[in-house]
């Protein structure tokens, strides 16, 4: 296997990537928006990734089992699942911003939000 | 072996998400945004996390898509050309490269001595059947020996419920009306075009009341099969936001009303914090449900477990629900008064 055993967690980063980009050099708030959503299931899939057993199965306890189960970590899973209810919490918190934004220039192109913030000052 | 179907599904991922970031029509970057989310549900799946994956399929391929949606129809659905820039690609490739560089001294995926495995996991797994009797670990993890970072997670959720119900509610768009009117005046929209599609009349009837009884299920089969107050709550929640599409605002909130699900949202909260008070009355610690029962502690803990499920599922429905009358309602609102641009430019 040598490094190619990493290969999932590679993936996952550059899932990252296209997530961080997107959020970094898109200027459509909404899709900043996607981006971080991006952004948060290649953290949220790092995580669960980790929790993985070779050999393993789900870590519920089967009724009755013959012979010893491998169980695959469940404490990741645990702290993603809550972390994915919060995540959509925290994404309408921030379409609601961008809504707020709309109404009030008319826009939600970061340059032209720009543009208007400058012309305001002069 | 699993390895040729999580490369595929992995495959399809990273096009999913490159087809998000390139699309031009926000409306369909958001339906891709759906696939894209149910794709890395079935990862979670292959990974072994099946609670996750469950929570992933209803809120990011659900809950979101509606979310994103309803946003476009109040903004934008086109976003404008914009040339490549080369800062950003330069920067994300270093963060990319920084991170691959971090991965090499990591344990191989899937190792089973991985250092990951070894802390306080075989202790969870240990105790789910001899400390509490439940044969879902996540539920017992989630609920039990976590229950404060779940606590505090549900209180997250309530707060950013607050938090849109202060940005799209009160101000703004409708200055003159407090919340409770920005929603009524939702109620008094023409019915949707939705309504006149008949095959989603039928099917959201035959369909809404099956996936309420679904989230029940989940809600309480969690202790035993893959489920619990997260998901529950958002595939109850789904159901009602399906009614509130196809047959308007006014007929949802005939269902529930805004008021009952603020309430809601407060109340969930506060049965599992209460039940964290009442696990003190009787001289345990914060959330030790052992003490809950006299006779056994086991049964105390399961008691526990149901009551704190509940508060999250009641706030998780609530949160959710609420959030979406919120978006959908905004549109009555700014129909009426003109967005205030042109005072701004001007």
């Amino acid at each position: 296997m040598s490094t190619f055993g990493l290969w999932h967690y590679w993936v996952v980063i550059v899932l990252m990537m296209i997530g961080l980009y997107t959020v970094i050099a898109r200027d459509n708030l909404v899709k900043k928006v996607m981006g971080l959503n991006l952004f948060q299931v290649s953290v949220i899939m790092f995580y669960v990734s980790m929790g993985k057993v070779e050999g393993g199965t789900a870590p519920i306890i089967p009724e009755q089992a013959s012979g010893p189960v491998v169980y695959s970590n469940p404490l990741p899973h645990v702290l993603m699942l809550t972390a994915i209810v919060v995540g959509i919490a925290t994404t309408a918190m921030a379409l609601s911003l961008v809504v707020r934004i709309r109404e009030t220039y008319g826009t939600t192109e970061e340059d032209e939000i720009r543009k208007l913030d400058r012309a305001e000052h002069e | 072996m699993t390895f040729p179907i999580e490369a595929i599904v992995f495959l399809f991922l990273l096009a999913t998400a490159l087809a998000v970031t390139h699309l031009r029509d926000l409306f369909a970057a958001a339906m891709v945004f759906g696939v894209f989310s149910l794709l890395s549900a079935g990862l979670f799946t292959l990974m072994d996390a099946v609670d996750v994956a469950f929570t992933e399929a209803a809120v990011g391929a659900g809950i979101s898509t509606v979310l994103i949606l309803s946003t476009l129809a109040l903004t934008d659905p086109r976003e404008h050309q914009q040339p490549v820039r080369f800062a950003p690609v330069a920067v994300v490739l270093l963060v990319g490269a920084a991170l691959v560089y971090g991965t090499l001294d990591m344990p191989y995926y899937g190792d089973p001595t991985a250092p990951i495995h070894k802390h306080v996991a075989p202790e969870y797994i240990e105790g789910a059947m001899t400390d509490f009797g439940i044969p879902n670990i996540v539920t017992n993890v989630l609920a039990s020996y976590r229950g404060y970072d779940t606590l505090g997670e549900t209180t997250v959720v309530l707060t950013a419920t607050v938090g849109v119900m202060l940005l799209l509610g009160g101000l703004g768009g409708a200055r003159h009306r407090g919340d409770a009117e920005v929603v009524e005046a939702a109620g008094d929209e023409e019915p949707t075009p939705m309504d006149r599609v008949q095959v989603a009349r039928v099917s959201t009837t035959v369909l809404a009341p099956l996936i309420m009884l679904f989230g029940l299920y989940v809600q309480f089969h969690g202790d035993f099969g893959p489920g619990g107050g997260f998901q529950a709550g958002v595939i109850f929640a789904s159901a009602l936001i399906l009614h509130g599409i196809v047959f308007g605002l006014s007929s949802l909130k005939r269902v529930v009303s805004p008021r009952f699900l603020e309430i809601g949202l407060a109340a969930g909260v506060l049965i599992y914090a209460g039940t964290g008070v009442a696990s003190l009355f009787r001289d345990g610690t914060f959330l030790d449900y052992a003490v809950l029962d006299h006779h056994s502690a086991q049964h105390g803990r399961h008691l526990g477990i149901l009551l704190v499920e509940a508060g999250v599922g009641i706030t998780v429905t609530c949160a959710m629900v609420l959030i979406f009358f919120f978006f959908a309602g905004r549109r009555a609102a700014k129909s009426e008064e003109p967005g205030d641009r042109d005072r701004r430019v001007a």
